[in-house]
């Protein structure tokens, strides 16, 4: 019953005959690949019989089809014998897509040259430089248009995400700095150990975690949550075309889904960094108790002595431009989301991978600075 | 042979968010057939259809599908199966990162033992057959209309010559001609290929052209079912005004 597609070469009443046989159908696929291209040499016309077919699909058709071509374009005559029948209307479909012109079947053309892609990333990177400085611009429209009236910042909002961003970060950012504290308090007991230096541990830790450590865990750890989250939410509305809902509607994205997830972050970052440092202090000070051999009340002491409350100020500055930054370029590469779901992945993980980078440049920026300022 | 029942529901229940949507649900659809189902926006047509294929859990009854019954399937027999079936979404559904001749050439990379040309050129053609170009072929599924979404999903559903095609909503937003053309192809595919065809519609024109036999659902249930003409004459309010109402009237006068 069920038997493959075969082809029987035959005599014609003028020139050659190809008989097709059995069922020409997908579930033969490999078969009607071969047979698609099993055209005989030396023929000048050819004729290939429907008759003994069975079963005919597409992929039949296809391979029917792609035999004769080959013939004729061997500069032979062929000709099929297309059924008078419902089948006809498969041929003209077939017919249709081999008929385009050569030189189209090309995808576009992805990779250019290595100079050409440097010129591409140069530009896209001045694109979206010019993209910050005009979403910056327009948050800080609309945040003074917010103060004037307080019912355009969208405050129920900006607590929503202060609650998920904020508060619902608070046990794995604490849990985090506590372990680092742990880490930099054990490693600074172990090697101070031999100059005799224990004394300084404390300095090293406190130092460490108030101006630098803690400010960078966080908002590490707040762009690689939050940042990720701002970009996936924006990019799918932008996919599904809900900005362009609200825009229609006469309302500002910027306005109405930008500006309150940037201000719950701008408000969580330094809140989240003091109970980062709290927890790395901590973290420091129970390694010290019990692996240092230094009473609570003798680190406390110590700590009084090394922390200076512009150590604290240089992590709660840096922290909320930092917060600004990772939202700034969330939202940035959310809208840049094209309608397919690669898109969408690209651009959390550009999301991420740039507020990273960019808070770590900052990073740096200040270090500069307020050396120079002499804090 | 196989039995000539190729798809049987029997006594579906389906639930979802605490709302019985389906309510006790009973028919079968033989080979070859073409079924519309038709039924109010909201009644369950997707939900049924969705539950039909397995996407959606039902509370009881059975589906067999080519005398398989889905929840009982092995890996093997499901793979069979849906290398069997074509699927149109009532939203198109398409890949979203593959351009459109990708999109059509996917099932037959994952089913079918052929070259890339192959596929490519049956791609293309399955495109042309519902009324694409040969230049829409490399666009992203974002970069096409309402409609031409549409004539995708259902080339995509036709890619691998299934045996039961299940359409939601098949002509809906398109233009009345391009509407025909999805028409003639359905009813060319299935004198060709032989197919079962269970396609949820509200066009009274596909209904009246293409559809073998009718199925009308109303609250959780199959009122009536019958070619065309005994659906006209079933006396059920809900149905009269369907049929009969401005538009329908307006349908079966042309
Ligand atoms: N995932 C879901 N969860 C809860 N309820 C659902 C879900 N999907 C559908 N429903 C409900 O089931 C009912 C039937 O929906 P369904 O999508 O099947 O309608 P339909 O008959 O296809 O309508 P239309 O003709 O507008 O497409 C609706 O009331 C809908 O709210
Ligand atoms: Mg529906």
């Amino acid at each position: 019953m069920a038997q493959g597609p075969s082809l029987r070469a035959g005599v014609g009443a003028d020139g050659d005959l190809l008989s097709a046989e059995g069922d020409w159908t997908a579930a033969h696929a490999a078969d009607l690949d071969r047979l698609a291209h099993a055209a005989p040499p030396h023929v000048r016309k050819l004729t290939i019989s429907l008759e003994g077919v069975g079963r005919l699909d597409t992929f039949g058709v296809w391979a029917l089809e792609r035999l004769r071509r080959s013939v004729v374009e061997a500069g032979a005559q062929a000709q099929l014998a297309i059924p008078q029948d419902a089948r006809a209307d498969l041929f003209a479909g077939v017919d249709k897509a081999l008929a385009r012109p050569s030189g189209q079947t090309g995808r576009r053309d992805r990779w250019g040259t290595l100079l050409h892609r440097l010129g591409r990333s140069a530009e896209a990177f001045a694109v979206d430089f010019a993209a910050f400085l005009d979403l910056t611009g327009r948050l800080t429209f609309c945040f003074a248009q917010g103060l004037r009236h307080p019912a355009r910042l969208r405050l129920r909002s900006a607590v929503h995400h202060l609650d998920r961003t904020g508060l619902r970060a608070v046990p794995i950012i604490a849990l985090m700095c506590f372990l680092i504290g742990c880490i930099l308090a054990q490693q600074g007991f172990f090697h101070f150990q031999r100059f005799g230096a224990t004394d300084y541990v404390v300095d090293l830790v406190t130092i460490l975690v108030l101006r630098e450590i803690g400010v960078l865990l966080v908002t590490i750890m707040v762009a690689g949550r939050s940042g990720s989250a701002y970009t996936a939410e924006i990019g799918s509305m932008k996919m599904r075309e809900e900005i362009d809902a609200l825009r229609t509607m006469g309302l500002d994205p910027v306005e109405y889904l930008i500006l309150p997830r940037i201000l719950a972050l701008i408000v969580a970052a330094p809140l989240l960094t003091i109970i980062g440092n709290g927890a790395a202090l901590y973290g420091a000070g129970v390694v010290a108790w019990i692996y240092g051999d230094m009473s609570p009340a003798v680190y406390i002491e110590r700590l009084h002595e090394a922390a200076s409350h512009i150590d604290l100020e240089v992590g709660l500055i840096k922290a909320p431009v930092m917060a600004f930054v990772i939202g700034a370029v969330a939202a940035l590469e959310g809208m840049k989301v094209q309608g397919s779901a690669e898109s969408l992945g690209l651009g959390a993980t550009a999301s991420v991978v740039r507020s990273i980078f960019f808070v770590i440049v900052l990073d740096g920026i200040f270090a500069v600075l307020f050396a120079a300022m002499g804090m | 042979m196989e039995a000539d029942e190729v798809i049987t529901v029997s006594d579906l229940h389906v639930t979802l968010a605490g709302h019985e949507v389906v309510r006790g649900l009973s028919f079968q659809v033989r080979r070859g057939e073409i079924v519309g189902l038709v039924g109010a926006s909201g009644s369950g047509k997707t939900v049924l259809l969705r539950t039909m294929l397995g996407l959606l859990p039902k509370t009881s009854g059975t589906v067999e599908i080519m005398g398989v019954r889905l929840e009982q399937a092995t890996p093997a027999e499901s793979r069979r199966i849906g290398g069997r079936c074509g699927m149109m979404f009532q939203q198109g559904a398409l890949f979203s990162s593959l351009t459109l001749r990708e999109n059509v050439e996917f099932p037959m990379r994952e089913y079918l033992d052929g070259s890339d040309a192959m596929y490519g050129d049956v791609a293309l053609a399955k495109l042309a057959m519902v009324g694409l170009s040969v230049e829409d072929a490399d666009k992203l599924p974002s970069e096409i209309s309402g409609g031409m979404t549409k004539r995708v999903a259902i080339a995509r559903a036709l890619a691998l010559d299934p045996d039961i095609l299940f359409l939601d909503e098949p002509t809906s937003g398109l233009d009345p001609i391009a509407a025909g053309e999805i028409d003639r192809l359905i009813r060319t595919l299935q004198r060709v290929l032989n197919l079962t065809v269970f396609m949820v519609t509200h066009d009274l024109n596909s209904l009246k052209s293409v559809c073998t036999r009718i199925l009308a659902l109303y609250d959780g249930r199959i009122i009536a079912q019958g070619p065309m003409q005994d659906i006209l004459a079933f006396d059920h309010p809900w149905l009269r005004a369907y049929f009969r109402g401005e538009r329908g009237r307006a349908a079966q006068l042309a």
